[in-house]
């Protein structure tokens, strides 16, 4: 019971602390993608895939105590910052955590700019697409953003290398 | 005139109890509400199990898939028409998308697709674009229309204000259901002046947004959803209802992996357990099919699924208590787990965490980090901002969350005097019942 919330808790831990919930929707997103055994429901939504239910967990693990939300202000909105509280951790060893490949997927994800992350994630949310029709669905979908084709081909190349890191389990 | 403009020789209205009327001109709207898959949401309950508290709450997907259409009607019809920044070749589209929205929704479809891991969505994509009735009409239009309404339903539709129709934070679907479930669960919740709403609607590029004097409309809108999802979607009966619901269909999976032979083969299932359904074979599940077996399952041998179905066929449901996750309830839960073995009581199917996360609905959210489009209203000066920056009331209820954890189980078999009676004491003083 809880494994669910022990998940995402165990993913910000070895991130160590996430800046942005936008940032921390993709990053599970790609590792639910690259076979990490999350088990929330992502949809597509304006800003790419999105799930309701990684966000009321993350809330209840805030009101358990066991994350730390630090709201920041930023110029003209609000940022969050995840943080695993003392009692999370003494939460997170009742469950056994066998993903060791986790960590470096987390760590590496967690270097890269929640822009590009939304774009590494609207790219694995039509991946079954070709690459030519992927890059139409960014351009429309996402015009407001303008990612240029070198940054979609960085994308492309970034899933490769990610996977990769997630094979060494 | 092509198929697309084909209007009805008379206008068809059918009674509604939520929208007085829904209107039908379009021929191609007319078709799709008689294929048969759409006739299959007559038998797929809107709200799932939540018939067992709220006895109203009988109301199909069916009633609520032409109730989100009529909304939308109102809104391309009556508000958007003629005004510059609506393009009125999208109205059919914006029709069948609202229509047909809800079309991949399984029986009780909440826990069936926790179990089976499933996604609905999916399935409305599947009877879309493939070999169905559907398909068919929606082909007549146009060949490419079938891949406009799926991608519409899906979010991925180019036309963003199309897909905000019927996915965004003030919606047809959310307007709908709203007030489509409050009559028939006869609570005095959820309901909100919707026509003003409608009238204060307004099309932009991405979304649809409202104009600041009809805030108030809104506010009351929202208050209505925060009310009706902690009285009724939340409603921790409909949740224990949902929890015997979700282990009876485990129970069978588990069972079938087994090897068991059922008294009646559950033809029905097979495809589901090996995880492989086609959309043939999914079609051809709905909650009356899904009912039937619950009868049958509670005359089979293997004692914990005949007692789960007994439970939910006659509404003998498990009690709960709240439950916190500390360290100290987390070693108390591990210490229940072994009473309930000892107790000869299967804890994987009797002793149970639900979360309100593991329910569906959604509560408003400001979208800071642009995580959801937020509602957007439209000042005098054209200026646009966020709902709570404006309304104190939306902001004082989109701030720190309620959620909550129960724990469940089977009170009347930790009460009876069959057996194991010190062990049961155990367990109900651990449980605060004593």
């Amino acid at each position: 019971m809880f494994k669910d919330h022990a998940n995402i808790m165990n993913a910000i831990a070895s991130a160590g602390e996430v800046t942005g919930r936008k940032k921390l929707q993709k990053m599970i997103y790609i590792a639910k993608r690259i076979s990490f055994p999350f088990q929330e429901k992502f949809q597509f939504h304006f800003y790419g895939p999105y799930s309701e239910e990684l966000t009321l967990r993350v809330e209840e693990l805030c009101n358990l105590g066991y994350l730390h939300e630090n709201k920041e202000k930023k110029s003209g909105y609000f940022q969050y910052r995840y943080t695993l509280t003392p009692s999370g951790e003494e939460f997170l060893k009742h469950y056994e955590m066998d993903m060791p490949a986790l960590q470096p997927c987390m760590l590496d994800m967690n270097e890269q700019s929640a822009r590009f992350l939304e774009l590494v994630s609207t790219v694995l949310y039509f991946y079954e697409l070709s690459k030519e029709e992927v890059t139409e669905k960014i351009h429309t979908l996402k015009s407001k953003q303008k990612y240029t084709l070198e940054e979609i081909d960085e994308a492309y190349e970034y899933i490769v290398q990610i996977e990769e890191k997630a094979k060494l389990q | 005139m092509g198929y697309s403009e084909e209007k009805m020789y008379e206008e068809k209205v059918f009674k509604d109890p939520v929208h007085r009327y829904i209107h039908i001109k379009d021929r191609v709207i007319w078709d799709l509400i008689g294929t048969k898959e759409f006739q299959r949401l007559r038998r797929i309950r809107q709200l799932g199990t939540t018939f067992l508290v709220f006895h109203g709450a009988e109301h199909s997907r069916l009633n609520h898939s032409l109730g989100v259409y009529e909304i939308v009607r109102r809104i391309v019809d009556d508000v958007f028409d003629g005004r510059p920044e609506w393009d009125k070749e999208e109205r059919l589209l914006s029709l069948c998308a609202a229509l047909l929205h809800d079309l991949g929704h399984g029986p009780f479809s909440h826990s069936f697709e926790k179990v089976f891991d499933l996604d609905h969505e999916q399935f409305t994509q599947q009877i879309i674009l493939g070999d169905t009735e559907i398909h068919e009409v929606l082909a007549k239009v146009d060949p490419g229309f079938p891949k406009k309404v799926a991608d519409v339903i899906a979010k991925t539709y180019r036309n963003k204000l199309v897909v905000s129709l019927i996915s965004s934070q003030i919606d047809a679907d959310r307007m709908d259901y709203l007030q489509r479930d409050a009559y028939f669960t006869g609570v005095s919740y959820g309901h909100f002046d919707m026509e003003r709403i409608l009238r204060v609607m307004r099309p932009k590029e991405d979304q649809v947004v409202i104009k600041h004097s009809g805030m108030h409309a809104v506010e009351d809108y929202i208050m209505s959803r925060y009310q009706m999802y902690w009285q009724v979607y939340f409603h921790p009966v409909t949740r224990s209802a949902e929890v015997i619901l979700t282990k009876i269909l485990h129970r069978a999976k588990h069972l079938s992996e087994k090897s068991y032979t059922f008294k009646l083969p559950p033809i029905h299932f097979y495809s589901l357990f090996e995880g492989k359904i086609s959309l043939d074979d999914y079609l051809k599940l709905d909650e009356s099919v899904m009912l039937y077996y619950f009868q049958l399952w509670q005359e089979e041998s293997d004692p914990i699924l005949s007692d789960l179905c007994t439970r939910f066929v006659n509404r003998k449901l498990f009690k709960y208590v709240e439950f916190h996750p500390s360290n100290e309830q987390m070693s108390k839960l591990l210490e229940l787990n072994k009473l309930f073995h000892k107790a000869g009581i299967d804890p994987e199917y009797y002793l149970v965490v639900d979360s309100s996360s593991d329910l569906p609905y959604d509560f408003y959210r400001p979208g800071e980090e642009e995580e959801r489009l937020p509602i957007h209203l439209m000042k005098n000066n054209g200026e646009i901002r966020e709902l709570s920056r404006e309304s104190e009331i939306v902001d004082s209820i989109s701030g720190k969350r309620r959620t909550d954890h129960k724990l469940y189980f089977p009170a009347d078999i930790l009460e009876n005097d069959t057996g194991r009676r010190k062990i049961k004491k155990q367990i109900r003083q651990l449980l605060d019942l004593d």
